[in-house]
């Protein structure tokens, strides 16, 4: 399976990939914008991605859900909100009571409370928004350090 | 003092509808010319210190910033022209001289624009490139003269060295030092990629590049950075730097702040030290001195390299170019006023040399009169910038061209002209890690290949229309060639006819 896989050695530590990842999770893109539409859907909020950067004097790189083969995230769920789609870990909000125990247990803190605070999300691959294209974060990278690929 | 205020230069317009404060900008600017303001919540921006080199607004995601020229102005002069004021200040404030960096700028006449080419109708039928085979291959080095055979009849093949090139256009000679590590890895795989060279330049060449020596050009300049033995056998050819086009007759200095690490290591100096490289080579006052020079580096490396002479082209570049063709060399890079540097003393870049163009033609005719052209490849770089001009310097008598400026411009160079401050934000012509980072090779290399096949497309496209199927049958073919605009002595120098003669 593609996955979302990052080279910590040419992370700038831009911040471009949260953006983009905000963005392509708003539902508010529409093609032919020209990046206006990125304007309205961002402008004046804090954002809350599903990839973050962490990043430390000249250090940065960025962190997102590995999807993991044996997710403890799902093992943890109490309302079995959350699945392993085709390799994919899906958090299914209808489901998700908001415990919070997937956010305490995710190793590598990559699953975190969405804006309502009331359900979990993390990065799904941009999956629902582009049917398996490259994710956002992926796209807007300017210089190759989150790849998606096969490994 | 208040006279040394200058109105910035250029200005940054931010589309305030636009912009989401997302700080891209402020991060990428190793300028410091985007600050976020807390209480506002908006991005605002120092145009004193911008450069221009469009970082910001390339990854601006929302298309929220443009750069514009800025109108302020002192009282227009023709004669005293804001330019010669401003510097009149800052030289007054400093008692320095004015530094710069990249090629000349400034308003001289480019010839390639007033040079047209020919293409062919009915009588001698074009060449579709897609159908029919088109040679792009060039050699580079001294060509036999005659036939000769041994005393069996048998034709002798043993030939002197020659580069082969897949397509003529070569990588023209950048230091480690000047410009990055990544800048120079990108260049090393793009030419071994593309079968063609790339020049260490006078900084010497980094440990981890000598896999890359089959396509490397390695240069002995003035300073004698980093050369020795293994060094010169590294590479595929070696280059005496006797000059460059951006500073004919200066020399270089890298300061010690830039001397560090890998590239003291490179250089052969200690770190901190400052890397001056003397005007002239010491050792090289004359032609016989070349000669000593040019057959110390063969015999250095068993007669098995050819060594090309890198000259600046000046004004009696035709009669130096005809001493360096006897002075054993192999090939002579002839490097035009327009050339490139990471810096050099303003006023000269702008005002000594001449047009690669003309010093090509007049070399080119020099040597087919004294008969020695086939002594000597010829190489011409200094502005050469997309595939028309590399079909005219052929068309003019050149073997082939160095690209330096295009291939850092390929590689993400905006043109600020701001290398000599070492901050480029596109991570080419820096040493800071952080910057230097920026540039990844793996998609710098890609680049750099994808401009040398596109070119390569065209120039195979362009002989095609001029019913030429070969490098070689191009080459001098000055008659593929029209002046526009030309007075009679630059059409006479160029040795082209006007356009509708």
């Amino acid at each position: 399976m593609k996955r979302v896989y990052v080279q910590e050695q040419w992370c700038l530590g831009c911040h471009l990939c949260e953006y983009a990842c905000a963005f392509a999770n708003s539902g508010q893109e529409q093609p032919g914008a020209g990046g206006l539409d990125m304007s309205r859907a961002l402008q004046g909020r804090a954002i809350n991605p599903r990839i973050k950067i962490e990043e430390k004097d000249n250090i940065s790189f960025a962190v997102s859900c590995r999807h993991c083969e044996d997710p403890v995230c799902q093992k943890s769920c109490i309302a079995g909100a959350i699945s392993v789609k085709d390799g994919m870990v899906h958090i299914d909000q209808n489901k998700c009571v908001g415990c919070y125990t997937c956010v305490l247990v995710c190793p590598y803190g990559a699953v975190m409370p969405a804006e309502s605070g009331q359900v979990m999300q993390k990065c799904e691959l941009c999956t629902e928004r582009l049917n398996g294209g490259t994710p956002a974060c992926v796209a807007a990278c300017p210089n190759r350090a989150i790849v998606f690929e096969e490994r | 003092m208040s006279v040394d205020f200058f109105y910035p230069e250029y200005e940054i317009v931010r589309d305030q509808n636009r912009c989401i404060s997302c700080r891209v900008c402020e991060r990428q600017c190793a300028n410091c010319v985007h600050a976020f303001d807390e209480a506002s919540g908006k991005m605002y921006a120092d145009d004193s210190k911008c450069v221009n080199c469009h970082r910001c607004v390339s990854l601006c995601p929302t298309r929220a910033l443009k750069i514009v020229k800025s109108g302020n102005t002192f009282k227009t002069n023709s004669n005293w022209t804001n330019d010669y004021m401003k510097e009149i200040y800052r030289q007054a404030n400093s008692g320095g001289v004015l530094l710069s960096s990249m090629g000349n700028p400034a308003d001289f006449p480019v010839y390639w624009d007033k040079i047209l080419i020919n293409a062919s109708q009915v009588t001698n039928p074009s060449i579709d490139p897609l159908r029919e085979p088109m040679e792009t291959r060039t050699f580079l080095g001294k060509k036999p003269a005659k036939i000769e055979r041994d005393c069996d009849g048998n034709i002798i093949t043993k030939m002197e060295p020659n580069l082969e090139l897949a397509l003529p256009v070569l990588f023209g000679g950048m230091s480690y030092g000047a410009i990055s590590y990544n800048a120079h890895a990108s260049l090393a795989q793009a030419a071994k990629s593309c079968g063609t060279f790339y020049n260490t330049g006078e900084g010497g060449l980094h440990k981890d590049f000598y896999q890359y020596g089959t396509n490397t050009i390695v240069q002995v300049a003035s300073g004698r950075f980093g050369v020795y033995k293994d060094y010169l056998n590294a590479g595929a050819a070696i280059e005496i730097k006797i000059g460059q086009g951006a500073k004919p007759g200066i020399g270089g200095h890298l300061p010690g702040l830039k001397i560090v690490g890998d590239i003291s290591q490179t250089r052969m100096i200690p770190q901190g030290t400052d890397a001056i490289s003397p005007a002239p080579h010491h050792d090289i006052y004359s032609i016989e001195d070349l000669h000593q020079l040019v057959y110390s580096l063969k015999e250095a490396t068993d007669y098995q390299k050819p060594i090309i002479v890198k000259i600046a082209a000046v004004h009696n570049v035709a009669a130096i170019a005809s001493g360096v063709a006897r002075s054993g060399a192999d090939i002579i890079a002839i490097d035009g006023f327009r050339g490139g540097t990471g810096a050099a003393p303003t006023r000269i870049r702008d005002n000594v040399g001449i047009p690669i163009e003309l010093a090509l033609a007049s070399v080119d005719q020099r040597l087919r009169d004294e008969g020695i052209r086939g002594n000597i490849s010829v190489i011409c770089g200094g502005s050469i910038r997309n595939s028309t001009d590399v079909v005219k310097a052929i068309a003019l008598g050149a073997d082939a061209v160095y690209i330096a400026t295009a291939a850092l411009l390929a590689m993400g160079c905006h043109l600020c002209r701001s290398c000599h401050t070492g901050n480029c934000n596109w991570g080419i012509a820096t040493q800071k890690p952080e910057l230097v980072k920026r540039l990844n090779p793996e998609i710098a290399t890609q680049r750099l290949i994808n401009l040398l096949n596109a070119w390569e497309h065209e120039i195979t496209e362009i002989m095609g229309g001029m019913g030429i199927n070969s490098i070689e049958a191009l080459r001098g073919n000055r008659l593929m060639l029209r002046g526009i605009g030309l007075t009679e002595k630059e059409l006479e120098i160029l040795g082209i006819k006007h356009a509708g003669e």
